[in-house]
C-alpha cells in the first residue's frame, strides 16, 4: 500500500522532470541546448541525477525504515552489533563501481568537449571588460561592443520608474549581439581586458572564463538558427549582472549578408571620421561612444550612481579645465582602476568626440569643441 | 611521611581544584579556563551568526523580485562577500572551536588545554579581527565586493582600500586558528588520561585531532595567498597582475589549496558531533568505529588534492581536469562510508528523538543531499554548466548550513544540559527544530532549480524567469532567520534555570564528560579518571 503510493509519487515526479527537460530552455532543469556539447552535458547531468536518486532511495529508504521500526516507543530493544565486515566491504565496493560507471562516460565527454576542431570556419575573439563584451572578427576586420540594452539598463536602476517586466528580455538583451553562422565550426578565443569574467550561454553548453593575459578557446557548432541568451558568470565587480551574452546564430547566407553590412557601416564611419570636424559631428559620434563605453557606469543620463560612480552632469572634471578631462579619459583614474585608460581603446577622434559630448550633454554647457589634435597633444 | 605536611599539600590541592572563576568583569578578559574560553567562542559565533544572518536577509530581500529595491550593486556585492567571510571565519569555525574547547579536555580527561594562556590569546584575537573585517562598511568606498574567494585582480588592484583591513583580519584569524589547532592537537596527544588509547578516543575528539592538522596545512596557505594580494597592491609585485606578466589563475590555485581543505575543516568536527549523538540516541555503539576514523583520515588526504575542481572553467589542460575529476569523485567513497555507518548505527537501535537527535538526523539527510550535488559538480562536462550558478550556492549551503551549522546546533543541544546543569525547554526546542528544518529547505532547495535554469550566482538582479524560485527562497530565508531567535531565547532560558539535568541526562550517552556533575566544577579532572572509568565510558564499555 505504502510502497504503491511512493512509487506513484516517484513516477509522477520523474515524468514531470522529463517533460520539463524537453522544453527549451527549461524553467527548472538544465537545458538540453543546441550544441553537441550542451546535449552531452545534459545527458551527463541526467545520468548523475538518476544515480543520485537511486542511491538516495536506497539510503533514505533504509534510514526511514529504521526510524519507523527501531524506535523505543515501539518497544525496540537495541541490538549490540557494531561491525560487519561483509556489509562494509559491499558498501565500499558498490560506490566504487558506481563511480567507475559514471567516470567512464564523463571522461569520454570531457575529452571530446576539449578536443579542438581542426579547422574552424569562423574565429571570433571575445574580450570581457567591465561591463560589456567586445567581439573582434580578426579575419574580417570587424569589431564591436555588446552592451546591455538601454531598456534593461533603465529598468535596472535602484527604484527605477520602469518595471523590469516592461523591458524585453530583461538583463539578457544587448544592443549588438554576437552573430555567427549556424551549422559551422566557430572558435571563440576568450580573454579579458581587466578582471576575470566568464562567457556563458546555457544553451551552448559551457562557460569559459575570460582571464586577463590568457586566451581560452571554445569551439562551438550551433545546429539551429536562433537567438541564445546568457550572462557573465564570474563575479567581475558592480556591473556583473549587467553584461549579458547574446548569440544570434543565422544561416550562412544571412551571416555573409550581415558581414557585408557591418563592413559597409564601418566604411561609412571611417569616411565620416575623415570628414570635417564640427560640433554636430562630434556630438553625434560622441553620444554613440558614450552609450557603449561610458554609460554602463556613469549612466545614460550622466548622473552616475551615488557613492560608486561619479556624476558627469555638473561634474568637477567634466565642467572644469579640458586638460583634466582629457587626462582621466586617456590615462584612467589614479585612484580607482575601474575608470580605465581609454587611450588604448579609442582613437584621437573618438576621444575628442566623447569628451566634447560629455562637456555639452545634459545640462553641461561649456560650449567646448575638443579637437583630435588636442587629444594627440594630451597623450 | 610527615603527616602535617601531607595534609597541607592536600589542602592546597583541594583549594586549587575547587576555586571558582575570578570575580568581576576581568574574568572573561583574563580567563585561561578552557570552559570559559569555550563559552566565549560560542558567544562570538552566535553574534557572528546574527551579523552574517542579517546580511543574508538583506541579500534575500533584494532578490525577492527582479529590479533593484534596496541596495546598489556594489553594496550588494559587499554583502555577499562579507556574509561569506563572516559565516566561515567568525561563525562556523569559532563555533566548532568553542565546542572543542569545552569538550576535548573533558573527553580525554585532561584538566585544561595544553597552553591555557595561548588559548586565551587565540580567542581574544578574534574580536579585533571581526572589527577589521567589518570596518569597510563604514569606509568611503565600502567593504570589498570581490567575493569571499577574493579572486585577483578584482580583489587586488581593483579593490577598495578596505580590502587591506580584510587581509589583516584574515591574517589575525589565521594565526588564531593555528594557535587553536596546535593547542587542541597537543591537548589530545599530550594530556590524554593514562589508559585511553588513541583508537578509543571519542569521535568528536578524533575528528578535531585531524582537523587540527588540516588547519596547520590550510591556514598558512591562505596567509600566503592574501599576502601576495597585499604586495600586489602596495609593493609593486605583479603575482596576479597579467598586465605586468603575472597570472590571475595562480591566485586561484593557492586559494583553493587552502579553500578545499577549509571546507573539510568545517565539516570534519561536524561528523564528530553527529557520531557522538547518533549512538547515544540509538542506544547502540557506533557502527564501524575504526572505518569511521579511517574515512576521516582518507578524506583529509584527498581534500588536499582536489582543489582544482573549483577551477574547471579557467582553462586548465584537459589532463588536469580529468585528474581532478577523479580525485574529487574519490572523496564520495569515504563520505558515503560515513553515512552508511550512521544509518547502520541506527539500524535495530532503540531510538528516541530528543532535540540533539533530531538535528543530527536532519544533518544526515540534508548533508547527503549536499553530497549528491557535490558528486554531480565533480563531473566536469556537467560542471561547465553548473559552475558559478545557484546550483553551487545550493550545494554549499546544504553542506555548510544543514551540515556544519546543524551539527553545531545539535552539539549545543546535546551538551547544554552538561554545561548549565539544566534541561532546555523540550517543547520550544521542537518548534525550533521543525521551523528550521522546513524553512531551510524552502530556502535552499529551489536554488538547485534556479541554478539549473541558468541563474548565475552573486548577482543583485536577475532575468524574470528566475523570479518564482527567488521569491520562495526569500520567504524561507526569513522564516529560517527568525526561527533562530527561538534558539537564542532557549539557550538563555536554559542558562538561567529550568529542570535539573542529571549528570548523564541522555541515558545512551557514553564518554568521560558524562561522569562529571552537571554543571561540572570550574576545574575538572584535576584527578585523572580511573582506568575503569575510561574503559566503561569508551567503545568497549557497551559489552
Ligand atoms: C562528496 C563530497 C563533495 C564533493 C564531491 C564536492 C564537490 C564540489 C565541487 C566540484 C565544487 C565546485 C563547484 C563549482 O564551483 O563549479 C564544490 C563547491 C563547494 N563545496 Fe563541495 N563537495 C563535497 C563536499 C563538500 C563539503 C563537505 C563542503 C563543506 C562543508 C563543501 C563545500 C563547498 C563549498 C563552500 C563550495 C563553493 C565554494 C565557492 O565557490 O564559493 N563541499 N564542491
Ligand atoms: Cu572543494
Amino acid at each position: 500500500m505504502m510502497w504503491k503510493k511512493l512509487l506513484l509519487a516517484l513516477t509522477t515526479l520523474s515524468t514531470a522532470v522529463v517533460a520539463a527537460a524537453q522544453e527549451e530552455p527549461s524553467a527548472f532543469n538544465m537545458t538540453r541546448g543546441v550544441t553537441e556539447v550542451s546535449r552531452d552535458a545534459y545527458d551527463m547531468h541526467m545520468l548523475l541525477f538518476w544515480v543520485c536518486v537511486a542511491i538516495g532511495v536506497g539510503v533514505f529508504g533504509v534510514m526511514i525504515w529504521s526510524l519507523i521500526r527501531h524506535r523505543r516507543s515501539r518497544g525496540a530493544k537495541a541490538a549490540k552489533f557494531s561491525e560487519n565486515t561483509v556489509v562494509e566491504v559491499v558498501w565500499t565496493a558498490i560506490p566504487v563501481l558506481i563511480l567507475v560507471a559514471v567516470a567512464v562516460p564523463a571522461t569520454a565527454v570531457l575529452l571530446k568537449t576539449n578536443s579542438p576542431s581542426p579547422e574552424p570556419d569562423v574565429i571570433v575573439d571575445v574580450h570581457g571588460s567591465q561591463w560589456k563584451w567586445e567581439y573582434v572578427y580578426p579575419d574580417e576586420d570587424i569589431s564591436f561592443f555588446s552592451n546591455l540594452s538601454s531598456s534593461s539598463r533603465d529598468a535596472s536602476q535602484l527604484n527605477a520608474e520602469k518595471s523590469p517586466a516592461d523591458a524585453p528580455n530583461y538583463l539578457v538583451d544587448v544592443d549588438n549581439p554576437l552573430v555567427v553562422p549556424a551549422g559551422k565550426d566557430v572558435r571563440l578565443r576568450i580573454t579579458s581586458d581587466d578582471v576575470i569574467h566568464s562567457w556563458w550561454v546555457p544553451q551552448l553548453g559551457f562557460k569559459r572564463d575570460a582571464v586577463p593575459g590568457q586566451f581560452n578557446n571554445a569551439d562551438i557548432r550551433i545546429d539551429e538558427p536562433g537567438t541564445y541568451r546568457g550572462q557573465c558568470a564570474e563575479l567581475c565587480g558592480s556591473g556583473h549582472a549587467y553584461m549579458p551574452v547574446v548569440v544570434e546564430a543565422v544561416t550562412p547566407e544571412a551571416y555573409n549578408e550581415w558581414l557585408a553590412q557591418k563592413k559597409q557601416a564601418a566604411a561609412a564611419e571611417a569616411e565620416e571620421a575623415s570628414g570635417p570636424w564640427n560640433r554636430e559631428v562630434a556630438m553625434a559620434q560622441g553620444k554613440k561612444i558614450y552609450d557603449s563605453a561610458c554609460a554602463s557606469c556613469h549612466q545614460a543620463n550622466g548622473k552616475g550612481i551615488e557613492g560608486t560612480f561619479p556624476a558627469l552632469e555638473g561634474g568637477k572634471i567634466t565642467t572644469g579645465p579640458v586638460e583634466g578631462h582629457l587626462k582621466i579619459v586617456i590615462h584612467g583614474s589614479e585612484k580607482n582602476p575601474v575608470m580605465q585608460a581609454y587611450g588604448d581603446q579609442l582613437s584621437d577622434r573618438e576621444i575628442a568626440a566623447v569628451v566634447t559630448y560629455e562637456r555639452n550633454a545634459w545640462s553641461n554647457d561649456t560650449g567646448d569643441l575638443v579637437t583630435p589634435e588636442a587629444v594627440e597633444a594630451a597623450r | 611521611m610527615n603527616q602535617t605536611a601531607d595534609s597541607v599539600v592536600d589542602q592546597i590541592e583541594h583549594e586549587h581544584s575547587h576555586h571558582g572563576p575570578r570575580k568581576g568583569p576581568l574574568r572573561w578578559l583574563l580567563t585561561v579556563n578552557h570552559k570559559d574560553v569555550g563559552t566565549m567562542y560560542l558567544v562570538l559565533a552566535l553574534v557572528a551568526l546574527l551579523v552574517g544572518g542579517v546580511m543574508a536577509l538583506v541579500i534575500r530581500a533584494e532578490l525577492f523580485q527582479p529590479g533593484l529595491q534596496l541596495t546598489q550593486p556594489q553594496f550588494f556585492n559587499s554583502l555577499t562577500t562579507m556574509h561569506g567571510l563572516t559565516m566561515i571565519f567568525l561563525a562556523i569555525m569559532p563555533g566548532l572551536t568553542g565546542l572543542a574547547n569545552w569538550m576535548v579536555p573533558l573527553q580525554v580527561g585532561a584538566d585544561d588545554m595544553y597552553w591555557p594562556r595561548v588559548n586565551n590569546w587565540a580567542f581574544w584575537m578574534l574580536p579585533p579581527a571581526a572589527i577589521m573585517l567589518w570596518i569597510g562598511f563604514f569606509m568611503p568606498q565600502g567593504a570589498p565586493g570581490g567575493g569571499w574567494t577574493l579572486y585577483a585582480p578584482l580583489s587586488s588592484t581593483y579593490a577598495p582600500p578596505s580590502i587591506d583591513w580584510v587581509i589583516m583580519a584574515i591574517h589575525i584569524m589565521g594565526i588564531s586558528s593555528i594557535l587553536g589547532a596546535l593547542n587542541i592537537i597537543l591537548t589530545i596527544l599530550k594530556m590524554r588520561a593514562k589508559g585511553m588509547r588513541l583508537w578509543d578516543m571519542p569521535l568528536f575528539t578524533w575528528t578535531w585531532l585531524i582537523t587540527g592538522f588540516l588547519l596547520l596545512l590550510a591556514m598558512p596557505t591562505l596567509a600566503i595567498a592574501v599576502t601576495m594580494l597585499l604586495t600586489d597592491r602596495h609593493l609593486g609585485t605583479a603575482f596576479f597582475d597579467a598586465t605586468n606578466g603575472g597570472d590571475p589563475v595562480l591566485f586561484q590555485h593557492i586559494f583553493w589549496f587552502f579553500g578545499h581543505p577549509e571546507v573539510y575543516i568545517m565539516i570534519l568536527p561536524a561528523f564528530g558531533i553527529v557520531s557522538e549523538i547518533v549512538p547515544a540516541f540509538s542506544r547502540k555503539p557506533l557502527f564501524g568505529r575504526t572505518s569511521m576514523i579511517w574515512a576521516v583520515i582518507a578524506i583529509t588526504f584527498l581534500s588536499a588534492i582536489v582543489w582544482a575542481h573549483h577551477m574547471f572553467t579557467v582553462g586548465l589542460p584537459v589532463e588536469a581536469q580529468v585528474l581532478f575529476m577523479y580525485t574529487t569523485m574519490l572523496i564520495a567513497i569515504p563520505t558515503g562510508i560515513k553515512i552508511f555507518n550512521w544509518v547502520a548505527t541506527m539500524w535495530r537501535g532503540s531510538m528516541t528523538f530528543e532535540a540533539p537527535m533530531l538535528w543530527a538526523l536532519a544533518f544526515i539527510f540534508l548533508f547527503t543531499i549536499g553530497g549528491f550535488s557535490g558528486l554531480m559538480l565533480a563531473d566536469v562536462p556537467a560542471d561547465y554548466q553548473y559552475h558559478d550558478t545557484y546550483f553551487v550556492v545550493a550545494h554549499l549551503h546544504y553542506v555548510v548550513v544543514t551540515g556544519s551549522l546543524f551539527a553545531i546546533i545539535a552539539g549545543v543541544y546535546f551538551w547544554l544540559p552538561k554545561w548549565t546543569g539544566h534541561m532546555y525547554n523540550e517543547k520550544l526546542s521542537q518548534w525550533h527544530f521543525w521551523l528550521s528544518a522546513i524553512s531551510v529547505n524552502v530556502t535552499f532547495f529551489p536554488m538547485h532549480f534556479a541554478g539549473l535554469a541558468g541563474m548565475p550566482r552573486r548577482i543583485p538582479d536577475y532575468p524574470l524567469q528566475f523570479m518564482d524560485f527567488n521569491m520562495i527562497s526569500t520567504v524561507g530565508a526569513f522564516v529560517f532567520g527568525f526561527s533562530q531567535l527561538l534558539f537564542i531565547w532557549l539557550v538563555i532560558q536554559t542558562i538561567r534555570g529550568g529542570k535539573k539535568a542529571g549528570d548523564r541526562p541522555w541515558d545512551g550517552a557514553k564518554g568521560l564528560e558524562w561522569t562529571l556533575s552537571s554543571p561540572p566544577p570550574y576545574h575538572t579532572f584535576t584527578e585523572p579518571p580511573s582506568r575503569q572509568t575510561i574503559h566503561d565510558e569508551g567503545p568497549h564499555g557497551y559489552h
